[in-house]
């Protein structure tokens, strides 16, 4: 099993080490991974700009990056819906782009998803006993490609406690180009999901960028709340037993 | 209204009204709450489906079931007009008022009206204008428009309302809301007895039997539409359905996804003017068919099922963007997700251009619609048609962005440079992240690139 790790561009270089958490991860549970070192980015920045010229050549570039690995792998629910369901449809006109798209779309897995359905981990350890936790339900990651209990599931398994969280399922508001062209709308956003935040130890998603921006906000707010990748709590869990 | 304006609205709107910000939510979270409640007690996706699919087949002969729905409508009694656009209704509205010496309206809730600015047309024709929706009523006594399909005053809490009603209706200043709408009863029953004519819109109108259905929970379309002489019912033209009892089915998915409610408090079923043996209802009865830019959107291959919007408001409630800031913000009729494709589409394309960047794309209005509108896919749709009309600077940075994007080595680099600059400049990595740092202070990059642990940690093995 060809395991091809997508670090994506966000996560290499604004969370390398939860990054680096899931390849460890992967690989104590049994997966041969591999880094094609010519990937970039996936595109979506310039595919939700409706920049689509720009995101077909680097969805393009993915597509050769990627052919030949059994499963690619990304610590990202939002860009792997980009290869799962959006880069598809740059390329309707295309026929063999289109099928290359549809081909990768089929292989490309968010990490949790890819731990519970291709690896069938139904725990991956022990370690997360008695911590408080509060997931974010990143909306691609939930809502475009159906990952919702797979991450909770894991978490509890390990022995945390899902706090409940009036707005967990709230878009965080970053939203790639939304939060350039109307930051105030943006961060009112990020502040309606810190603001219902319950008591925890930390705040963690499957989404990187979504976890990138409610971080700064906190940070800039002054709030405490630790903010981490799930893929960290995941290795975490693991390596405490 | 201006074609800018989002951005800057949206600000102000959060920076002075903070307030909104609390009533819209709570308003909003309330809707969707009981939207969802309400969708778990019926087979909803099947229903959504079914809606979904008799809408577009409605649209896709749309032709002949408005002239099926006239030929009824005629045979009835009733005087069907037709207008192209705004000025058009407009003048028909006007050669109404004059032909039955109209002086004072009584109107129900009706976004179309909004969109042809009735009002203001009423006004300058001297007539006097009473809306009798108690939301709409309460944004009619503060000169604003409304700021929900749904719910047009929901932006306001109940002081706002205690202290306009003080000012222009002498409630004492602790009035109970029950108090307030009593105070509102009263100005608005005088004005049903003395109205020469009702104006509402309409929420379905069957082909089949040429009815005009009026969904509401407070009973003043009723009278609007029955106590004066004359009834006018402004329709636009996507508002058909096929047969009688397609109504079973959209009735509950109207009410439930609007507010929860299994069916609206009052349905009224109009198929005429009044008949010699009956008590009460309008001699005259006139329907005006409005398309007011609706073929065009029609024609259009990724926009036309924005069309099938029955006007429940369930993707405004569920969307996070409208939460913060209401409906103004929009400086449109329509708000909201179907508020963004259709305003364009309805307007002018060059709205997108803001319009269509005022959505983080979360896709939560997708699942609610129940029927089952693409809203995010048209709302990105949009973005790509104003793609080509952004400002030189966006487009620069997307096309540096790609080729950077495209060529691994310089990429590699790219990382690099920007670790080392990072201490200096606080790091805006891409041109168009710039803006976005500056709302989180700076955005830290990680002390090594996930490329270099691969090398010193798992490389070989
Ligand atoms: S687009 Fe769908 S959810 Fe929004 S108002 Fe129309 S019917 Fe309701």
């Amino acid at each position: 099993m060809r395991v091809c790790f997508f670090v994506t561009c966000l996560a290499d270089q604004f969370f390398a080490e939860a990054a680096a958490d899931a390849v460890r991860l992967l690989r104590a549970l049994g997966a041969e991974v591999r880094f094609p070192r010519a990937q970039t980015c996936c595109g979506q920045p310039a595919y939700n700009a409706g920049h689509w010229d720009e995101a077909r050549k680097m969805a393009a570039h993915t597509q050769e990056v990627f052919e030949g690995c059994d499963y690619v792998v990304l610590p990202s629910g939002s860009c792997t819906t980009m290869l799962r369901a959006y880069s598809p449809r740059l390329f309707e006109g295309d026929r063999p782009r289109y099928e290359a798209a549809l081909d990768l779309a089929g292989r490309s897995y968010e990490l949790v998803e890819f731990l519970v359905k291709v690896l069938n981990a139904e725990s991956v350890g022990r370690g997360l006993a008695g911590r408080r936790v509060a997931y974010h339900h990143g909306c691609h990651v939930s809502r475009e490609l159906g990952v919702k209990e797979e991450p909770l599931r894991l978490l509890e398994a390990a022995g945390a406690e899902v706090v409940p969280w009036e707005a967990d399922q709230e878009c965080c508001g970053f939203g790639g180009v939304f939060a350039v062209k109307n930051a105030p709308v943006s961060l009112a956003m990020a502040d309606r999901k810190l603001d219902t935040v319950p008591e925890v130890d930390v705040l963690t998603s499957a989404d990187g960028a979504c976890l990138l921006h409610l971080a700064g906000r906190a940070k800039q707010r002054g709030l405490g709340v630790p903010v981490r990748h799930v893929a960290s709590l995941l290795w975490e869990a693991h390596r405490g037993g | 209204m201006a074609v800018k304006g989002y951005k800057a609205a949206a600000r102000r709107a959060l920076e002075q009204q903070p307030e909104v910000r609390e009533a819209v939510t709570r308003a909003t979270l309330h809707f969707d709450q009981n939207r969802e409640r309400a969708f778990g007690e019926v087979e909803a996706e099947a229903w959504r489906d079914w809606a979904a699919a008799t809408k577009r087949h409605t649209l896709s002969r749309l032709d002949g079931y408005l002239l099926e729905a006239e030929q009824r409508l005629s045979a009835r009694g009733a005087e069907v007009h037709w207008a192209e656009d705004a000025e058009d209704a407009q003048r028909i509205l006007r050669e109404l008022v004059g032909r039955y010496g109209v002086r004072r309206v009584v109107k129900g809730k009706s976004m179309l009206s909004e969109e042809l600015e009735v009002n203001g047309l009423l006004e300058r024709l001297g007539v006097e204008v009473f809306e009798t929706d108690l939301g709409e009523y309460i944004i009619q006594l503060a000169g604003e428009p409304p700021s929900h399909i749904v719910g047009p005053a929901i932006h306001k809490g109940l002081e706002e309302i205690r202290a306009l009603f003080r000012e222009k209706l002498g409630t004492p200043p602790d009035a109970s809301p029950e108090e307030l709408a009593a105070a509102a009863r009263r100005v608005l029953r005088e004005a049903f007895l003395t109205a020469g004519m009702g104006i509402s819109g309409a929420n379905f109108v069957v082909a089949e039997t040429g009815t005009v259905v009026l969904v509401e929970n407070e009973g003043n379309i009723r009278l609007t539409t029955s106590a004066p002489k004359v009834h006018v019912a402004l329709v636009g033209i996507e508002k058909l359905l096929p047969r009688a009892c397609d109504l079973e089915v959209f009735l509950q998915l109207l009410a439930r996804a609007a507010t929860g409610q299994k069916i609206g408090t009052f349905v009224s079923l109009i198929n005429g003017p009044r008949r010699p043996d009956e008590p009460d209802g309008p001699e005259h009865l006139h329907v005006v068919f409005v398309d007011n830019g609706r073929t065009s959107v029609l024609a259009d291959r990724e926009m036309h099922e924005a069309l099938s919007c029955i006007r429940c408001g369930a993707c405004l409630n569920a969307c996070p963007v409208y939460r913060q800031t209401g409906g103004h913000a929009y400086g449109q009729v329509y708000s909201g997700p179907i508020g963004i494709v259709l305003t364009p589409g309805l307007k002018d394309p060059a709205l997108a251009d803001e319009l269509g960047y005022a959505c983080s794309l979360c896709t939560a209005c997708a699942d609610v619609c129940p029927v089952r509108i693409p809203l995010p896919k048209q709302i990105l749709a949009w973005r790509v048609r104003s793609a080509g009309r952004a400002p030189a600077t966006e487009r620069a940075a997307f096309r540096s962005y790609a080729a950077l994007m495209t060529r691994p080595r310089f990429y590699k680099l790219s990382g690099k440079l920007l670790r080392l600059a990072a201490p200096l400049t606080g790091a805006p990595w891409l041109p168009v992240l710039g803006a976005w740092a500056a709302g989180h202070g700076a955005l830290e990059p990680s002390p090594k690139s996930f490329r270099e642990i691969w090398e010193e940690e798992f490389e070989g093995a």
